[in-house]
């Protein structure tokens, strides 16, 4: 069954005023971050250009860089597994975890494992995941849901957090002050990277030329799981691929001021298949499909796949701004999510998201890969109203009329006399704000509406 | 200059100031102004909900009545709707894969401008001879702002109002949440926009807000309306028409 739509989602997130304060605090802080860091470069423009083509070119060719990205891994001694769907990886990772002879494992912060419920289906295998990103670390104590792709508690303040992990955790007596907090989450965390065998993580790039796999982050604990256990699990979107070494010189410069605001990413980590002595010995990759080529078939909604998740577009979003990450109803929030989300799911779900943009353009003008978001929101509105039935069927009904109407010249003018006639009963003082049924009515519910004047401007033309 | 004037069915309908403001402005600056009457609508709403083919025979219809060879240019009281032909119209032709149509699309779109880009961008123009003596706050449009790319052009027009008194809008460059039919299908979501944009225009004090788009404004408008805050919506046009 469907989920109900972004509008209804939308509600309850609007009135909650913690979360409205929270999600302006920390968006505003960030947005200004970005643009003080970007700012800081006289070729952003070029610099996006390069990242834009370097992924559009993959894109095209993915089946080429996908085949010697297997060929490098298993050279370099790693495992290469190709899952098709969300089941078919779990299953896998599943079953890596448990040939690995363990019962849990420590997690990078990871955006595809997300999407494809991999902690709630290792846990219906009796595996314990722990997240140790510290907001992942977060949602998960909360039993609550990412809403962020960089800062998935960004619903979260301080104090809710110092109340969760003392309660969590067992941590009493904490102040929110944010190093006392990371403190506490560092004697929760230690523990699981000193005992726990197996790490699993996403992966932000992969190098097809060399077999490399690149995990960014900021606070060295993805680095604790990708180096400590003895066997490494990454789970990696297709679309993740860089086709050479050289590609992530223009990535990792585009990635850090775009996502945190910050010159260059804290913790990079890198590494090809397994060294002897050093590190994980045994390293799996998993190669995840789960609707990237289906979605790669459509011309221009493929853009999305472009994607870095450095989440620039949430931060600007003035939706996002105000509903937060929940709404969207999916691990990818945001503009991103809205053209992401509905694409993954075949256009078979999450075909309310499209229409949760103003297309303001905010997003298209951060977008360090130049994902012309407004672009692709509209022309999936339009596959969504062509190729499904999720589009009510009143709209379709009054967008045909209204098309007729403005077809021709006399029906137009015609139906603008009818507009004046039938606001007359409905105006007072020369407003419209009573209540009414439709999407009129929707309009009305916030806002007047000016009663049509005596003369369109045509007539007073006519008259002049 | 022959300047053909695309109105829009909004300011047409609901909005006709803006329209008649914008002929006054151009003949005070000496040009001829036509008003090719077959005009509707240039399919924005269609398009940007979905119904991209129905919008379809509108652009037709466009490239047909503003396509006539003797216009030195189409000038519209609205980023969005001179947008809508810049942007979306070369995608609809190749969606349908009308190649012609696309063609007089690209030959036409650099001829149709907005007001301000064609006074300031094309003409040259900053002072164009107007006195309002009002406070005045200025809310750049999404589509002129980020999609058009107008820059300060609107702002060099109003700075050379005489007796203007203008303040800068806090936050401007935050969408108002109209969005076309974004504003009725998210409601919610779009007047929570529209709150924190009033904030901003009753924070400034000033007695009248102004954008280069009817659209924008009807929704700034209707929540200054709903909200009885003693604070008119004027177009841009209206205000470089005035002479006080």
């Amino acid at each position: 069954m469907k989920k109900a739509g972004f509008p209804q989602a939308a509600r309850p997130e609007l009135e909650n005023a913690q979360l409205r304060r929270n999600l302006r605090t920390a968006t505003q802080a960030i947005r200004g971050k970005r643009a003080a860091a970007v700012a800081e470069l006289d070729d952003w423009e070029e610099l996006r250009d390069a990242g834009a083509e370097i992924k559009e070119r993959t894109l095209r060719h993915l089946d080429v860089h996908l085949e010697e990205l297997e060929r490098q891994v298993t050279a370099a001694g790693g495992v290469v597994h190709w899952a098709r769907d969300a089941a078919e990886a779990n299953a896998l990772v599943a079953r890596l975890v448990r040939e690995a002879g363990s019962s849990e494992a420590i997690k990078v912060k990871s955006m595809a494992t997300d999407e494809i419920g991999l902690n709630e289906a290792l846990a219906e295998e009796g595996i314990a995941a722990w997240e140790t990103d510290l907001a992942e670390l977060i949602v998960q104590l909360g039993n609550d849901r990412s809403s962020h792709i960089l800062v998935p508690a960004i619903h979260r303040n301080r104090v809710e957090i110092r109340d969760l992990f003392a309660r969590e955790l067992g941590e009493e007596g904490l102040t929110s002050d944010p190093a006392e907090l990371a403190a506490a989450a560092r004697r929760h965390l230690r523990e699981r990277f000193l005992s726990v065998g197996v790490g699993i993580s996403g992966a932000n790039f992969a190098v097809a030329e060399t077999g490399a796999i690149c995990v960014v982050e900021s606070e060295g604990n993805g680095r604790m799981c990708t180096t400590l256990p003895h066997t490494l699990i990454t789970v990696m979107g297709i679309e993740k691929l860089l086709p050479r070494f050289d590609d992530l010189g223009v990535m990792l410069q585009l990635l850090p001021r775009s996502s945190t605001g910050e010159r260059m990413n804290p913790y990079t980590s890198l590494w090809t298949g397994v060294t002897p002595g050093d590190g994980p010995q045994t390293f799996h990759l998993v190669l995840l499909d789960n609707g990237r080529t289906e979605a790669l078939a459509d011309a221009h909604g493929r853009q999305a796949l472009r994607c870095i998740r450095c989440s620039a577009c949430l931060n600007v979003c003035p939706v996002y701004e105000r509903t937060g990450g929940h709404a969207y109803g999916n691990t990818y929030p945001g503009p991103i999510g809205a053209i992401l989300a509905p694409q993954l799911a075949g256009m078979r779900d999450h075909t309310s998201l499209p229409w949760a943009s103003s297309l303001c353009g905010a997003c298209y003008e951060v977008c360090p890969v130049k994902i012309d978001i407004p672009s692709v929101l509209v022309h999936l509105r339009g596959r969504i109203v062509r190729e499904t039935r999720d589009a009510p069927a009143g709209e379709r009904l009054s967008m045909e009329a209204l098309a007729r109407v403005l077809g021709s010249r006399r029906r137009y003018e015609a139906a603008q006399k009818a507009a004046r006639v039938a606001a007359r009963p409905l105006a007072r003082d020369g407003r419209i704000e009573r209540r009414l049924p439709g999407p009129l009515g929707e309009w009305l519910r916030f806002r007047d509406l000016p009663a049509p004047p005596a003369q369109t401007f045509r007539e007073w033309w006519r008259e002049r | 200059m022959r300047v053909a004037l695309f109105v829009t069915c909004l300011a047409d309908t609901l909005a006709p100031a803006a329209g008649q403001a914008t002929v006054a402005v151009l003949e005070r600056l000496g040009h001829e102004v036509v008003f090719p009457e077959e005009q509707t609508c240039c399919g924005q709403m269609h398009a940007n909900t979905g119904y991209q083919l129905q919008a379809l025979p509108l652009v037709r219809r466009f490239v047909h009545v503003f396509g006539d060879a003797s216009f030195d240019a189409v000038v519209s009281p609205s980023a969005s709707c001179v947008g809508m032909v810049h942007e979306q119209y070369p995608r609809l032709c190749e969606l349908a894969g009308d190649e012609e149509l696309g063609a007089r699309v690209e030959a036409l779109a650099p001829r149709v401008l907005e007001l301000s880009d064609f006074l300031v961008n094309r003409l040259g123009v900053e002072d164009v001879g107007a006195t309002f003596a009002h406070r005045v706050t200025y809310h750049p449009t999404c589509h002129g702002l980020r999609g058009l790319k107008l820059g300060d052009a609107p702002l060099r027009l109003l700075r050379n109002v005489r007796d203007i008194e203008l303040v800068e809008l806090p936050q401007a460059e935050s969408c108002c949440g109209f969005g076309g039919t974004f504003a009725v299908k998210n409601a919610d979501t779009s007047a929570a926009m529209l709150t924190d944009k009033l904030r901003c225009v009753l924070d400034t004090g000033a007695d009248v807000c102004t954008a280069g788009d009817s659209s924008c404004l009807l929704h700034i408008g209707g929540g200054l309306s709903r909200a009885r805050a003693g604070v008119r919506t004027l177009h841009l046009a209206e205000i470089l028409a005035s002479t006080g």
